[in-house]
């Protein structure tokens, strides 16, 4: 006789129950905070939405006092700004991220990925006077010799030498990103096995062509780590606004002041009292996070990609496994 | 051009960990030399010296000389990537590179460097032929390796190490991850590349030794303890040790 078997896991003591309930509402209060965080903002900004529409986001005036309220220039700002950033940060951050893999000596792999998880931990407002007193003046020198040397009829470099304006805002966040992007891209480059490192250099490829082959490896990785970091970028306020100038412009110079959407509600929110105002930013405010959601989708797909093909490698691997 | 492969007073470490002891046979053209000895004897470290891989471990060092027919592999005017194009090597599992497809797995050797030859296609086919892989492939060249049994993933590395035109072939115990049926192929492959390159093998597996190579060389603990023809030295060895291992008595 097939009596069913006495199932244990049916029977739950007491003290698991409540453990269960506890993390469950845990669980629900994260998603509780989002959600109010959706609603909120949805409601303060809904004047805005409804006077504007769309409309909104493709105005280019910004003038609070005049009641025009056009968000192309924060946009603007935050997407050239953060695209600057990414153009820096890559390069540099995957040459870091592939001397600590793959050439630097033992020593000194794990103080130095120390020191470049260590810059992740500064606070955004030490960049911010770091990059008003540092950088800004480099950048205002660089500004004065490109007029020199009369390049500033390109419009990319034209305008006047004030030092603070996108590029400084750009070199500042891709200081700031650095961090992510190689403490990132080292882990993808570290779990690409050695045997294709030895694959390739059992060929006769030399040390730079075994890198394209650990490259070819983990390059849905490394997209996952630029778009992590490029999330960071866009969502950054506090470094940006002390360095970026602060002007709702649209302008095609890099040497030109300009604005980001999160630097915009940091520095007039508190003395927005018109509720016009306040709506507006607060759109912005949604704007900011249906980009940033937008790039953690795409982040997620990227990575489902990954997965896939890495169940593909362990299938394959399934098959030759003694 | 097949060569010899001289190895006179070779030694090898791991930092601290000498795993070669002075070391000195001759392996010759176009034959297959078996390596065999128990786990840990020095037969992998063995052929990694022969490729200059051995320095890539963390800590390897190599000292003593080899000669590819009269040239030393070893020196400071000679490079580790010219040896290798002239030694090829394939290893105890099946390495293909996974973003690339069949046809360009064969021929990355010669994508991945600068100077690639005229026409990459015949060159795929020849290599795949001589690994005895192209009549299961022809068709799906721009498929993904990893659709690939592990046995025609294992050839089709034998044919990549092909396609750069070695003299030497080294395989690191190619079958040790395969079924009895794809063992059996790429054994003919190999009894096939004995025509025209010096083979070395390495194999835990004696029935192995015996079925394909016409020299054998036991190592134990990091010394050669006998090396001569195949046959000789599993019907007669002349040593007590090899006749123990051969034997199935250690290992």
């Amino acid at each position: 006789m097939n009596q069913p078997l006495h199932h244990p896991t049916r029977v739950v003591n007491r003290g698991d129950r409540l453990f269960r309930g506890i993390l469950r509402l845990f669980g629900l209060v994260v998603l509780a905070i989002a959600l109010l965080i959706l609603v909120e903002l949805w409601e303060v900004a809904r004047p805005s939405v409804e006077r504007f529409g769309l409309r909104f986001l493709i105005e280019t005036q910004w003038d609070p006092v005049r009641e025009q309220f056009g968000a192309l220039p924060f946009v603007y700002g935050t997407l050239v700004s953060s695209l600057i950033a990414i153009l820096l940060a890559v390069p540099l951050g995957l040459g870091v991220a592939f001397f600590l893999s793959e050439m630097a000596p033992r020593w000194l792999r794990e103080p130095v990925s120390f020191l470049v998880e260590l810059l992740a931990a500064i606070p955004s407002v030490v960049y911010g006077l770091w990059g008003l007193f540092v950088l800004v003046p480099i950048i205002r020198s660089l500004e004065l010799a490109i007029l020199r040397t009369g390049l500033s009829r390109v419009p990319l470099f034209s305008g006047a030498p004030y030092g603070i304006g996108m590029l400084s805002a750009g070199v500042v966040l891709a200081i700031m990103i650095v961090p992510t992007v190689a403490a990132v891209s080292r882990e993808v480059f570290r779990a690409v096995p050695d045997s294709q490192r030895e694959a390739a250099l059992a060929l006769g490829a030399t040390r730079w062509e075994a890198m394209k082959v650990v490259f070819d490896y983990g390059r849905p990785g490394i997209v996952g780590a630029v778009v992590l970091a490029w999330g960071r970028a866009l969502g950054e306020t506090m470094a940006v606004n002390m360095v970026i100038g602060n002007q709702p412009i649209i302008s095609a110079s890099l040497f030109s002041p300009a604005h980001t959407m999160a630097s915009v509600i940091a520095s007039e929110f508190n003395e927005a009292v018109e509720p016009m105002h306040v709506a507006a930013l607060a759109e912005i405010g949604l704007a900011l996070l249906g980009l940033t959601l937008l790039l953690s989708a795409l982040a997620r797909l990227l990575v489902l990609r990954v997965e896939r093909r890495s169940r593909g490698r362990q299938a394959a691997q399934g098959v030759t496994s003694p | 051009m097949a060569v010899p492969i001289r190895v006179e007073h070779l030694n090898a470490a791991f930092g601290p960990f000498q795993a070669l002891h002075d070391v000195t046979l001759t392996l010759p053209a176009r034959q297959v030399t078996a390596i065999i000895g128990p786990s840990g004897c020095g037969k992998s470290t063995f052929v990694r010296c022969i490729n200059r891989m051995h320095e890539e471990t963390p800590g390897g060092r190599v000292w003593g000389q080899i000669y590819l027919g009269d040239e030393p592999v070893y020196g400071p005017d000679v490079d580790p990537v010219v040896i290798r194009r002239r030694v090829g090597m394939v290893f105890q599992r099946p390495t293909p590179f996974p973003t690339m497809s069949i046809l360009e797995n064969v021929v990355a050797g010669y994508t991945l460097l600068p100077g690639r030859p005229r026409d990459l296609e015949s060159l795929a086919e020849r290599s795949l032929r001589q690994a005895g892989l192209w009549d299961e492939v022809k068709d799906r060249l721009r498929d993904s390796p990893l659709n690939l049994s592990g046995g025609q993933q294992q050839r089709l590395c034998i044919a990549r190490a092909l396609a750069v035109e070695p003299e030497v072939i080294l395989l690191d115990e190619p079958c040790s991850s395969l079924d009895p049926i794809s063992t059996a192929k790429v054994e003919e492959t190999i009894m096939e590349l004995a025509q025209r390159y010096t083979v070395v093998l390495v194999t835990h597996n004696i029935q192995q030794a015996t079925r394909v190579s016409q020299h054998t060389a036991f190592f134990l603990l990091g010394r050669l303890i006998e090396f001569g023809p195949t046959e000789q030295l599993f019907t007669n060895p002349a040593n007590e040790q090899t006749e123990a291992y051969i034997t199935g008595r250690f290992g």
